[in-house]
């Protein structure tokens, strides 16, 4: 199999260039397999992030033929020809397929993830019914890989940059329709802006590239008319849901 | 650069983190982590939490107790597995009040499922012990603890890699660390430091842990002169899917599919009259490697069929979403039709550094404590999983002594002063890396890593002998010195990744050596370790934990006692 290759250490390159190797595959190994293979066998200087292996922990996000996945997913058997990789566009490179995601959590902590509470807990459960769990369980299969991100044109475009980007909304969706949480006033004020849920182009590139199948751009439509239906007369925001 | 805080935790997994949330507002913490935040391999975890809440059915702490105590074949502490199950409903009420998307019971409570090894009665019948937030229970946890840590404003050292323990006087003042990103040494001075960095199922072949799951922690603690506890127990997940070895959750069992032979057979029963398929997970793998032996495995090959059929589409897509993602990303198997391929995989391992039920660090069979120094989570031994660990009993492991290791430190931040004297501990590894480089010699990383994995797949996992134990123990001396004719390559300081797994590689040799020895000298066979020459357990002479001391020529092993409270040891039958 041929992986070409984007290639660039700071250290050393004026600007990135692309190398192809040849590795031996069997149609049953993962996309991961080929580079690690890469790696221990021919050029132990190019350098990509893993972990789990397996499409759980979501660091290795890169883009494979144009398009943003995890190659931990991706069988040898699913393509022909040579392999483009290249890193996550979006993000400033790091080294080869390595980008620096600090902007990327920044702007996740930003819309504030985490329950807030104002009641005082029980002393066990609160409870919560099947169908409020339901509302967002395709929500909570995110990994964080920022595939989404690095997909949505919104994102890429310079003017636009400062838009949270799918992945922090999806996590914002998930803390905003659960039937646990009382910090509707604070998390309209965080979506209610260009920067936020409003920025948002309906796209849909980061339906499509999600490895975890989560109807991103649904979720992102949710949110928004949850906010117009807030902000219609009548309806006075902190009055729950 | 020296960098001062009063805590530093290595590790951002459910212990570490767990432990960052206790300290986050009483002291100054820091939490070093050689991925990023949430790669950690905690998020892996699929399948629950145990604690007896009783919400589907009647449950009991006491059922608990007896079934964690069985599970690990009598060799856990029951003192600690009494704090642990007592605490776990209390562990589970605090995750769901910090958001933890749990599954419901249709009245809204937090539902349960069965869990192999979990029982009512004491071994009657199978018991819904498990809490879990449908297969992804860990990933979820770990996103909750990061987004509790992200309000409390800890600070993380991101890929971040543990160099060296620092020990002035006895007393642990911090760790060395080395940035990925840019090549640079660090001094994380602290007044106590916790170690929580998970397993080291990476010196296995087939395994269902990550590429970070390397273990250097356990070894680096070790070369410290702290021994390491029960080391010869290393769990192997009876279902990894094939030939990968991702797991595929107990969870599948619990909701109700069926281990199948070649034959069609649910052979679970002849191993397992009582609870079949939810026998303890040493039971299983030892069952299906036995019908794989005898040729009854698929087509004589060496696995079996998990059949998911029984639970339909409809609990497949609801409650077991990412297991049945694995079986058709990986083998295009679509679960609800056709069974999915299955073996053994090394998943856990039940020993690691002794610590006290505080998480305080061991020195020795008499309970010496080190100064500063803590452990909790899969790199500790507290030890609470005895021979062999029970399902979900893991996540359970990891709040409860993540949180009280964080109260135990922000009570010894008082007493302690942090003063360093000594010599600079950064020079000291800046010393070693060098070294690395200037190896000479044609062996490669990759190849020594390969030899190592196939050595302990065939000596070190399910079935052991003396030969075999004995003669991957002068194996792995061998590929210790080709070791040094390794050089690194790269010579670059961004992302040097090859640096880190020569260094990795270093760490998991000596784990191995630990792992075989401790296996080699105990005569019996208990939970996960079994040895075909002497397989039957034997409690006059083996009702001890082993451990493993880095003497001047090699590993020392010393035993202690194992405390027993409650349940004396009786037949372990399922």
């Amino acid at each position: 199999m041929l992986l070409k290759v984007f290639r660039y250490d700071p250290e050393k390159d004026e600007k990135p260039y692309y190398r192809t190797y040849e590795v031996e595959a069997w149609p049953s190994d993962r996309l991961l397999d080929c580079l690690n293979r890469i790696r221990w066998e021919q050029d132990p200087t190019l350098s990509f992030r893993m972990s789990c292996g397996h499409g759980v922990c979501g660091s290795d996000g890169m883009r494979i033929n144009g398009i943003c996945g995890l190659p931990c997913q991706k069988l040898v058997s699913a393509f022909e020809g040579e392999v483009l990789i290249e890193p996550l566009p979006v993000f400033r490179v790091k080294k080869d397929l390595i980008v620096d995601l600090d902007p990327f959590f920044e702007k996740y902590r930003s819309l504030a993830p985490y329950l807030i509470t104002r009641s005082d807990a029980p002393e066990r459960e609160r409870f919560q019914l099947p169908e409020g769990q339901r509302v967002f369980e395709d929500a909570i299969r995110c990994i964080l890989c920022a595939c989404c991100t690095a997909s949505c044109p919104v994102n890429q475009a310079k003017e636009t940059e400062a838009y949270v980007g799918p992945a922090a909304l999806v996590r914002a969706f998930r803390y905003l329709f659960d039937s646990r949480d009382e910090g509707f006033p604070e998390r309209l004020a965080l979506l209610d802006r260009k920067e936020g849920a409003q920025g948002c182009r309906t796209l849909w590139k980061c339906t499509e590239v999600c490895p975890k199948q989560i109807p991103v751009t649904k979720e992102i439509g949710q949110i928004k008319r949850r906010i117009y239906e807030a902000k219609k007369p009548g309806n006075e925001p902190g009055m729950g849901k | 650069m020296t960098f001062q805080h009063d805590i530093v935790v290595v590790g951002a997994g459910l212990a570490g983190l767990r432990a960052a949330v206790e300290c986050a507002e009483a002291a100054d913490i820091a939490v070093v982590s050689k991925v990023l935040p949430t790669r950690s391999h905690s998020g892996a975890a699929q399948g629950g939490i145990t604690a007896a809440l009783g919400n589907e059915e009647e449950d009991r702490w006491e059922w608990h107790f007896f079934d964690t105590v069985k599970g690990g074949d009598y060799l856990g502490d029951q003192e600690a597995i009494e704090i642990m199950v007592k605490d776990a409903p209390r562990a589970i009420y605090e995750l769901e009040h910090m958001g933890v998307p749990f599954s419901r019971t249709p009245e809204g409570r937090i539902a349960q499922r069965n869990f192999g090894g979990h029982t009512r009665e004491y071994g009657k019948k199978p018991v819904k012990r498990a809490c879990h937030a449908a297969d992804h229970t860990g990933r979820v946890v770990l996103d909750t603890l990061y987004d509790q840590c992200l309000r409390r404003s800890v600070k993380f050292y991101p890929e971040h890699y543990v160099l060296s323990l620092v020990f002035e006087e006895g007393r642990c003042t911090g760790v060395v660390t080395y940035d990925l990103a840019t090549g640079e040494l660090s001094f994380l001075r602290a007044r106590a430091v916790l170690l929580a960095t998970g397993g080291c199922g990476k010196v296995y072949r087939t395994t269902s842990n990550g590429f970070a799951t390397t273990g250097e922690i356990f070894n680096l603690a070790y070369q410290s002169g702290i021994p390491l506890e029960d080391m010869e127990f290393v769990q192997f997940h009876p279902t990894g899917l094939y030939p990968l070895g991702i797991l595929i959750s107990e969870a599948a069992r619990g909701e109700g599919a069926i281990l199948r032979n070649g034959a069609g057979e649910r052979f679970m029963e002849r191993y397992a009259p009582t609870i079949k398929d939810l026998a303890a997970r040493d039971v299983v793998s030892r069952a299906i490697l036995t019908e794989v032996r005898e040729g009854r495995g698929i087509g004589g090959k060496d696995y079996v069929d998990l059949d998911l059929s029984p639970l339909g589409e409809e609990k497949i897509r609801e409650k077991l979403w990412e297991v049945a993602s694995f079986a058709r990303i990986y083998l295009g198997v679509d679960p609800v039709r056709q069974p999915v391929p299955v073996a053994p995989t090394c998943h856990y391992v039940m020993g690691g550094i002794p610590t006290d039920g505080d998480g305080r660090v061991l020195a020795d069979e008499v309970g010496t404590v080190v100064d500063g120094l803590f452990a909790a989570g899969e790199c500790a031994c507290v030890s609470v999983h005895g021979a062999n660990r029970l399902g979900c009993n893991s996540l359970l492991d990891l709040l409860v002594f993540g949180r009280r290791s964080g109260k135990a430190m922000k009570e010894a931040l008082a007493r302690a002063d942090g003063e360093v004297h000594g010599t600079d501990p950064v020079r000291e590894v800046e010393e070693g890396l060098a070294a690395l480089s200037r190896r000479q010699g044609e062996e490669r990383l990759g190849t020594l890593r390969r030899e190592m994995q196939t050595l302990m797949m065939d000596h070190g996992s399910v079935f052991r002998t003396e030969e075999g134990l004995n003669k991957a123990i002068g194996a792995i001396l061998v590929l210790k010195e080709r070791l040094g004719r390794a050089p690194v390559r790269s010579t670059g300081r961004t992302f040097n990744y090859e640096l880190m797994e020569a260094l990795e590689l270093r760490h998991q040799l000596d784990l191995c050596e630990v792992i075989l020895t401790s296996a080699y000298h105990r005569r019996e066979s208990r939970g996960a370790h079994f040895r075909e020459d002497f397989p039957e357990r034997d409690d006059r002479s083996y009702l001890k934990h082993t451990l493993v001391f880095c003497g001047k020529s090699g590993p020392e092993v010393r035993y202690k006692a194992v405390s027993v409270t409650r349940f004396q040891p009786e037949a372990r039958v399922y």
